[in-house]
């Protein structure tokens, strides 16, 4: 394993051993132990106050390659919209942009795309549009092969997408193409000037801590952010950019999969990712049936019904509900948490709220450190209140 | 019908509370298992042998207690097994790790079928499956929710996006990643019990797949972390003191001063 324990330096304090996000260390005679399964992500060796900890280096296997410039953002359609999530992105990519001096483009796939040229107000320097009744749905196949081709072509250093389900699907498979690295729903994007870095935070190894992660040598450096993760910037209509319809030859499509048909889900009352408020439940609902005091509130408000994971995953409402890394994120102006405690998965998806209601009868449970308003108490007791208050 | 199913092990931390006072894990009762959403890879791959016959194979990337994931994927239902494990591929980014598996299904060969989970939940990122699906230069449909048909070399899957479900069709060989929607795990049977006490499982280092040294683990990653930390959130919220009715009251209060409600 690249990881080693200095016995002689140790001190068996445990520092390590709680810092372990696998609570992999164990302190054997005074001494760290660490068990299989290591990532060598390193927590360990910044927690240790002795330096007895040294992981070997990876070796890079590539050259740094340097020769990349700009930052480009998959501007995502649905229909001949433009999709929120893209204009977010841009916004994100305006100041990355910014800061390295260096150019903005958006690459937009659809057909009969509207009003395209708001990805100009909102930061792009230059659009890269592929308009064609072909990519009217999202053909995977084709997406991965143009973005892949195009990126070939253009060599950016940074590529963004947002992680929809489209996303989530292709820009994998172009950055395997690519033989780059992505990094998966990132929560904060930062760049380090001086060895023109992406700085990629993302909650990492089960919601539990945060990492940063860089690509290092390969580019362009790929991460997918998930959509409300950022804030759109105002849009400037003033703003000057260049839209560059690509040629497109759709003779060379060789496309193995093939879209039969689309049907909607018409269930969700309120798409949780729209509402203004949301009113979310918990474990600490304790039984399926009692969603229906949290249906109850958010039928009061006018708002969405949210879950965190727990509940669904015991399928007492189904997973469209649900709010966090694995589900949606959502920033309503309005977000009551009643019975959640709120895991780092869970505050992902919805800390950038405005308002942030806590109800929960610990008194410890980390949503209290998000929340604008913390009532410790019952739920059982308050939510009936809320409702009965509301209504009169 | 051979079908490779994708398992992982996992740390069993999605439960696990942070300790406030000193800002590190509560870590009693951290055991590792088999990642959820590849329980269902799993048992469609079961299902769909029974209903077109064919053969089963479990192939788990991990240390070597990650053994456990496959004797486990035996019992309910898999043929054989196959771990990938060498100290070398430690510290894999999803890159890497799709480098491996598709190494050493190459190694399996003949294969009609290759299904993965949605995601895992300690790295959450879904990208291992379409990254070996392109790897392997075959199709891939994420987020599968049924299958339909398999018929002459074609597969027709109904897959759940954001608002609705699409119906796919794909050629074979293909890659799924499945959602949970998808079926209901069966238990380990007595007979799959003893199958998986008494399976050989033969373990593949890098060398045996033909892998490249510089390819794999952490020397063949993209990606790598630079920085561990607690996340802080530090709102400075209110506590709202009081009965259950004071409390109440104030938050109705505020919230409507703030024009919330």
């Amino acid at each position: 394993m690249g990881i080693q324990i200095d016995s002689e330096i140790c001190t068996g304090c445990g520092n390590c051993m709680a810092s372990c996000p696998f609570g992999l260390i164990d302190i054997i005679d005074d001494k760290a132990h660490i068990d299989e399964g290591c990532t060598l992500c390193g927590a360990c060796q910044e927690a240790c106050e002795y330096d007895a900890i040294t992981i070997e280096a990876a070796v890079e296997t590539v050259a740094v390659d340097d020769s990349h410039r700009g930052i480009w953002v998959f501007a995502e359609t649905k229909g001949d919209r433009i999709k929120p999530v893209s204009t977010e992105l841009l916004s994100k990519g305006r100041e990355l942009a910014d800061t390295l001096g260096t150019e903005l483009c958006a690459v937009c796939f659809g057909h009969s795309v509207r009003e395209t040229e708001q990805l100009i107000s909102h930061g792009a320097d230059r659009v890269y549009l592929i308009d064609d009744a072909v990519l009217a749905n999202h053909q995977e196949d084709v997406y991965t092969e143009q973005l892949a081709r195009l990126i070939e072509q253009h060599r950016p250093e940074i590529v963004l997408a947002g992680a929809t389900a489209l996303g989530r699907s292709f820009i994998p498979r172009v950055a395997a193409i690519l033989k780059t690295g992505l990094t998966a729903d990132c929560t904060e994007l930062e760049i380090d000037t001086g060895r023109r870095l992406l700085l990629q935070t993302r909650p990492a190894f089960g919601g539990n801590v945060m990492a940063t992660i860089i690509c290092q040598a390969r580019r362009p450096q790929m991460a997918t952010v998930r959509p409300r993760v950022f804030k759109k910037n105002t849009p400037d209509q003033n703003r000057k950019g260049e839209i560059i319809n690509v040629d497109f030859n759709k003779e060379s499509i060789t496309s193995k999969t093939k879209i039969l048909g689309f049907v909607e889900d018409l269930t969700e009352k309120i798409n949780i990712e729209d509402a203004d408020i949301i009113v979310s439940g918990g474990r600490g609902l304790d039984k399926p049936e009692n969603f229906q005091l949290i249906e109850e509130l958010a039928a009061v408000l006018g708002a969405a019904v949210g879950s965190s994971r727990p509940p669904v995953d015991d399928g007492w409402i189904p997973y469209s509900h649900q709010v966090g890394q694995t589900g949606k994120t959502v920033c309503p102006r309005l977000y009551i948490a009643c019975g959640i405690s709120g895991s780092v998965q869970h505050l992902a998806g919805m800390q950038t709220s405005d308002t942030i209601v806590a109800i929960n009868n610990d008194p410890n449970a980390p949503i209290f450190e998000v929340a604008t308003y913390g009532i410790v108490g019952d739920l059982f007791q308050v939510v009936p209140l809320m409702i009965k208050k509301l209504k009169s | 019908m051979n079908i490779l199913v994708c398992l992982k092990q996992v740390p069993g931390t999605t439960q696990v509370q942070i300790d406030s006072e000193t800002n590190t894990l509560i870590r009693e009762g951290i055991k590792n298992i088999v990642n959820p959403f590849d329980t269902y890879a799993l048992e469609e791959g079961v299902r769909l042998k029974e209903q077109y016959g064919g053969k089963v194979t479990a192939i788990s990337m991990g240390p070597p207690q990650a053994e456990e994931v496959l004797r486990e994927a035996i019992s309910t239902g898999a043929d054989e097994a196959v771990l990938l494990s060498d100290s070398a591929y430690a510290g894999a980014d999803t890159l890497a790790t799709a480098y491996t598996l598709a190494k050493a299904i190459n190694k399996i060969g003949e294969y009609d079928l290759v299904i993965c989970g949605r995601q895992t939940i300690d790295g959450d990122t879904a990208q291992v499956g379409p990254e070996l699906a392109e790897t392997l230069d075959i199709p891939v449909v994420t987020y599968v929710s049924r299958v339909e048909e398999i018929d002459s070399g074609q597969m027709r899957v109904q897959r759940m996006v954001e608002d609705g479900y699409e119906a796919i069709e794909t050629t074979l060989p293909a890659l799924i990643t499945v959602v949970k929607e998808i079926n209901t795990p069966r238990l380990p049977s007595l007979r799959g019990l003893a199958r998986a006490k008494s399976a050989v499982i033969p373990v593949w280092n890098a060398a045996e797949i033909g892998a490249d040294q510089n390819m794999v683990g952490r020397n063949g990653s993209a990606t790598w972390v630079t920085r561990i930390f607690f996340p802080q959130t530090g709102r400075q919220g209110e506590i709202l003191e009081g009965s259950p009715e004071d409390q109440t009251e104030a938050l109705i209060t505020r919230l409507r001063d703030g024009k919330l409600i």
